[in-house]
């Protein structure tokens, strides 16, 4: 392999990793506060189908991703309101989410499938750009990248630097301690639920406006069920989620691999490759049982209803 | 808010058998406005799609060829779901029992073997109890988390079909499209009537049925898993091998799901195609809940959902609504189940910080009762 073809995969990676990290990120802070929400590809897909129409007609890319962040939010306050105020079964409700956002984007695209957009164009950043090697990697890419790194920083310091982030973590932990010491558990939960729903949205605008800028139906191709892994993977670590996204976005660029080394693969077999990986990393990373518990948020996906 | 919810006693047993008809009442509704909002005259649109579609027999017939492979599964799923082990993958258990089915089924090209069609179907079959074997093995050895190896599993099971079309098993003769041989009749499922495409699939479909209501109400091993299910410690301490009743669920949903796949390519479809399936693995979670994972329940949701299936098609063609209509109404439907179970556990109450305006006052609870008591003695 040489050195253009490393930089160009090293690249290509980081596209390819950004929406798993939006996701993941949202997925994260959800699951913090101790809601397991498994709609996310419903909300990325819901982020992706408006963030492109609304790109599409007003001609503002950026107008796109407000509206696609807007979509997921508002899939997610469906997801708040029958999981948190009716107490339904998160599961059952996470997956609705899905079914139903893959349902409902594929309705409201059907019209778009198809339609060429001028997608959102790599900004590089002077000087930094000019760096051999890393420039080009990290610095010579679309505004939603660099978005990734910001929100990363974010997330992470809101996580282990913040009080707002301890008292996510307590209500995740143990709400019932957490009610008795005055915090507003439904309340913390409703936002981490909309951060979740806003982050899959922007992820899903991500895919559509500026990976490949297009709709196409189920486009998110199960990324959102790979973030939910990632996290697993990350054992609920910022740091690790970042890691674990660049990783899967290299497995997903396999293709570009093989064909540097002159393999021709079938592309079928090579797309395999993200869902195989997903599964080797689950079960070694969840075959030590003790260390899941250790890391899991004790009270992960179990409903607290403020009245009982 | 203006509600609350209160806890009930008791779970209400008829609110159970009320909320999915709730449900899809409040769909219906939602459906109409939907219509109304496309400019579609709500009253014919809804016609066209729930009652057009089965007012002939052909109708009725086309019905049955769409509920067979969703009741197959979702009867896999309702098993899975009793024990509380989440099984997502219908999906890719059925495309894979399809593909290697089909693979089968390619062999006997030039066949006229009677054995030839039990064969194809045993080893759809198998091929989906040993895609479900997979997430078993792993949840029960290394603790891993069957939503998500189910679901990746259904990716990989439609890229291994999508390879296989386009690979090793594409029609030498096809002009290079996407699709294997047609199968011969030997490995083709008998019609169950003729001028339709009604297959012997409903059949198997309504076997596993019964066996399946056999297995949950009238076994110890159904007892087991429902018990598994609603309380897991409980189960440990009553000395269940929990491991043993995963693995039996999953490779029964597994098995049954294979079984829809194969039904597919050798009854309706007669090839190998990249579109074996409209989502009829996911189609299936909606019915197992919808039908309150009991077999008869089931039986009623995955005619409705075959009838989602048929209404969508109709739609696009005669009013040229898209076809994503069918995900929709699926999607919505669920929602509104989950939405409306709630009040099996809860009921609806006005807010004492809102009806306080309306509540007597102690005193005059007291004189009222004693106004109640002083009626009674008269």
């Amino acid at each position: 392999m040489d050195y253009d073809l490393i930089v160009n995969i090293l690249y290509a990676t980081v596209r390819t990793g950004t929406p798993l990290i939006l996701v993941a990120l949202g997925e994260l802070v959800c699951e913090k506060s101790g809601v397991l929400n498994l709609g996310q590809e419903g909300m990325m897909l819901m982020g992706a189908v408006i963030g492109f129409i609304a790109a599409l007609e007003t001609g503002n890319l950026w107008l796109g991703v407000t509206f696609a962040m807007t979509a997921g939010l508002l899939m997610s306050l469906l997801f708040g309101f029958i999981s948190l105020n009716l107490s339904a079964n998160q599961v059952a409700t996470g997956l609705a989410l899905t079914i139903f956002g893959a349902g409902l984007s594929a309705f409201v695209g059907s019209d778009y499938v198809g339609t060429p957009l001028e997608g959102i164009q790599p900004w590089h950043i002077p000087l930094l750009s000019d760096i051999p090697f890393v420039g080009r990697i990290l610095f010579s890419h679309d505004p939603l990248v660099y978005l990734s790194f910001g929100l990363f920083v974010g997330v992470y310091l809101f996580l282990n630097r913040s009080h707002a982030g301890l008292a996510l973590k307590a209500v995740g932990e143990s709400p019932q301690s957490a009610k008795a010491t005055g915090l507003p558990v439904f309340k913390i939960r409703y936002l981490a639920v909309m951060f979740g729903g806003a982050m899959a949205g922007l992820a899903g605008a991500y895919l559509s406006l500026a990976y490949t800028p297009l709709w196409a139906e189920n486009m998110t191709a199960g990324r959102g069920w790979i973030a939910l892994a990632l996290v697993v993977f990350a054992s609920w670590k910022a740091e690790r989620v970042l890691l674990g996204a660049y990783l899967f976005g290299a497995f997903s660029i396999m293709h570009l691999v093989a064909q540097g080394l002159g393999f021709s693969v079938s592309p079928n077999l090579l797309a395999i490759m993200p869902y195989l990986a997903t599964i080797v990393v689950l079960v070694m990373l969840s075959s030590d049982k003790a260390r899941v518990k250790l890391y899991a948020p004790v009270s992960l996906g179990k409903p607290f209803h403020p009245a009982d | 808010m203006i509600f609350k919810l209160e806890r009930r006693v008791d779970d209400s047993r008829w609110m159970a058998y009320l909320s999915p008809i709730l449900a899809g009442a409040l769909t219906l509704i939602t459906g109409s406005i939907l219509f109304w909002a496309l400019d579609k005259d709500p009253l014919q649109t809804l016609y066209t799609f729930f009652i057009a579609p089965v007012s002939d027999l052909y109708g009725w017939t086309e019905l049955g060829v769409k509920a067979a492979p969703i009741m197959l599964c979702a009867l896999g799923l309702a098993v899975c779901y009793r024990g509380k082990v989440w099984n997502i993958g219908a999906e890719g258990q059925l495309l894979f029992g399809a593909l290697v089915g089909g693979a089968v089924a390619l062999q006997f090209l030039e066949s006229d073997s009677a054995f030839a069609l039990p064969l194809v179907l045993l080893a759809g079959a198998l091929a989906g109890m040993a895609w479900a074997a997979i997430p078993a093995l792993l949840k029960t050895h290394f603790n891993t988390n069957e939503i998500l190896t189910t679901i990746m599993l259904n990716y990989i099971a439609l890229n291994l079909l999508l390879f296989s079309v386009h690979g090793p098993l594409k029609d030498p003769g096809g002009f290079n499209f996407p699709e294997s041989a047609l199968f011969t009749e030997a490995v083709t499922l008998p019609l169950l009537l003729e001028d339709s495409r009604m297959h012997i699939g409903i059949l198997f479909a309504l076997f596993a049925l019964v066996a399946v209501w056999v297995l949950l109400s009238k076994t110890f091993v159904g007892f087991q898993i429902k018990v598994l299910g609603l309380d897991t410690r409980a189960a440990h301490f009553a000395g269940f091998k929990e491991r043993r009743l995963v693995w039996l669920a999953l490779l029964l949903s597994g098995a049954l799901a294979g079984l829809a796949g194969v039904c597919e390519v050798s009854g309706p479809i007669g090839q190998l195609v990249p579109q074996v399936s409209p989502g009829y693995g996911y189609a299936a979670i909606i019915v197992a809940f919808l039908g309150r994972l009991h077999p008869v329940g089931i039986l009623l949701s995955s005619m409705l959902m075959a009838l989602i299936y048929i209404g969508g098609e109709l739609v696009q063609i005669e009013l040229n609504l898209p076809l994503a209509l069918t995900g929709l109404f699926q999607g919505m439907l669920l929602f509104f189940l989950l939405a409306c179970d709630v009040l099996i556990v809860y009921r609806i109450r006005l807010n004492p910080r809102f009806s306080t305006m309306r509540k007597p006052s102690p005193e005059a609870l007291v004189n009222g009762a004693d106004a109640k008591l002083s009626t009674h003695s008269q």
